[in-house]
């Protein structure tokens, strides 16, 4: 085919595969014959095989090195919207506080409200506002860090914008993802979000307080998500009524030492 | 809509690869995509033409090598085709699959100018 206008044949394939359509002119292939012999001669195909989330990945593996170097255990909370996770966060840090040094880094589109929640407690918290991104990159944290006193030998709770898609393909150069799963929300949203659930290594149950007057199935959501990653821890609990919190700051002692 | 800043990240992948080869028009973008990576590949394609605007791919063409998922079972070693990631094992029935092939998102290559 001419590559000057796509008189002759109707479409180009380099290895079997369209390259591009173009309509056909009414003109003579002959007459494009020399300019499309100079177009052949500049074209070339460039192999990259690179990742598409490289730069991301890059800028998680540099957070990742400054964690080790400070001694700190940084987790990435993930969830959707309303799951409980700024209370969990909240009284988390209320259990913590005192016994190691604490920060949290939190991502939402708009507004200061979680930072101030967090801050309320004592425990410095910044605020990343993504506009309209939907979920925390590696770079954002990497630009976060300095501003705020670092958790020496202690523990980084980074609380991502609250979405069950976007932020499981995004490495922060945390040890861990902790999915939050409510039981006011679905059972089957492990299989509805599985990439999520694969993602994380703990999924923590919240608002068990609840399931008296929910007909939410406990025991099939946690199928489900074992179904979608085998390996996940679950611990059942309420931020409100306190139940299972003992399990959840046993896990993050042992995270922390490990 | 992650597509977008994957879709910015192509973009400066091919930006990046044009200033150390030297090329600047950028014919067709060839992306592997697998079945089971987080992309939605209608979105992606949204996205890349919005992402590309003002760069050397403005009016590339973009392939999408469409990669389907693969699985291994743990219990029996088996590997077949999956459709998601929560597929039971199709010899023995076992879940927890290992992921081996289809969860790539990656710039394969570009023909340019």
């Amino acid at each position: 085919m001419c590559l000057t206008c796509g008189c002759g044949s109707d479409e180009v394939l380099i290895r079997g595969r369209k390259l591009m359509n173009r309509p056909k002119a009414p003109v003579s292939f002959r007459l494009h014959r020399v300019e499309a012999k100079i177009a052949e001669d500049t074209q070339r195909i460039v192999k990259l095989e690179q990742d598409i989330l490289h730069k991301n990945d890059r800028h998680a593996q540099g957070n990742r090195e400054l964690f080790k170097q400070h001694g700190m255990l940084a987790l990435n909370l993930v969830s959707s919207p309303g799951s409980g996770k700024t209370t969990l966060l909240v009284r988390t840090l209320q259990a913590l506080q005192g016994r190691y040094p604490l920060a949290v880094i939190e991502g939402d589109q708009q507004t200061e409200q979680d930072a101030d929640r967090i801050r309320a407690t004592g425990v410095p918290a910044v605020q990343i506002n993504t506009g309209k991104g939907c979920h925390l990159d590696a770079q954002m944290i990497e630009r976060a860090l300095p501003e705020m006193p670092l958790p020496e030998g202690g523990m980084l709770f980074i609380e991502n914008v609250g979405n069950l898609v976007c932020p499981a393909g995004f490495d922060l150069g945390e040890f861990a993802k902790v999915v939050v799963l409510s039981v006011t929300e679905g059972e089957d949203k492990p299989l509805k979000y599985p990439d999520m659930f694969r993602a994380a290594e703990l999924m923590l149950l919240n608002k068990c307080d609840l399931l008296p007057y929910l007909t939410f199935d406990v025991e099939l959501a946690e199928t489900y998500a074992r179904r979608v990653n085998p390996d996940i821890r679950i611990i059942r609990l309420s931020a409100v009524s306190g139940e299972g919190m003992d399990a959840w700051l046993s896990w993050l002692e042992a995270q922390h030492l490990g | 809509m992650h597509e977008m800043s994957l879709a910015q990240n192509v973009r400066e992948i091919i930006e990046q690869a044009a200033r150390d080869q030297g090329f600047s028009q950028v014919k067709t973008v060839w992306l592997e995509i697998g079945r089971l990576s987080c992309v939605e590949q209608e979105a992606m394609r949204f996205c890349f033409s919005a992402a590309m605007q003002g760069s050397v791919a403005e009016d590339a063409q973009l392939e999408i090598i469409d990669t389907p998922g693969r699985g291994l079972c743990p219990k029996c070693s088996h590997e077949a085709e999956i459709e998601n990631v929560y597929d039971a094992c199709s010899q023995c029935g076992s879940y927890g699959l290992q992921l081996v092939a289809g969860d790539a998102m990656r710039v394969k290559e570009l023909e340019v100018v």
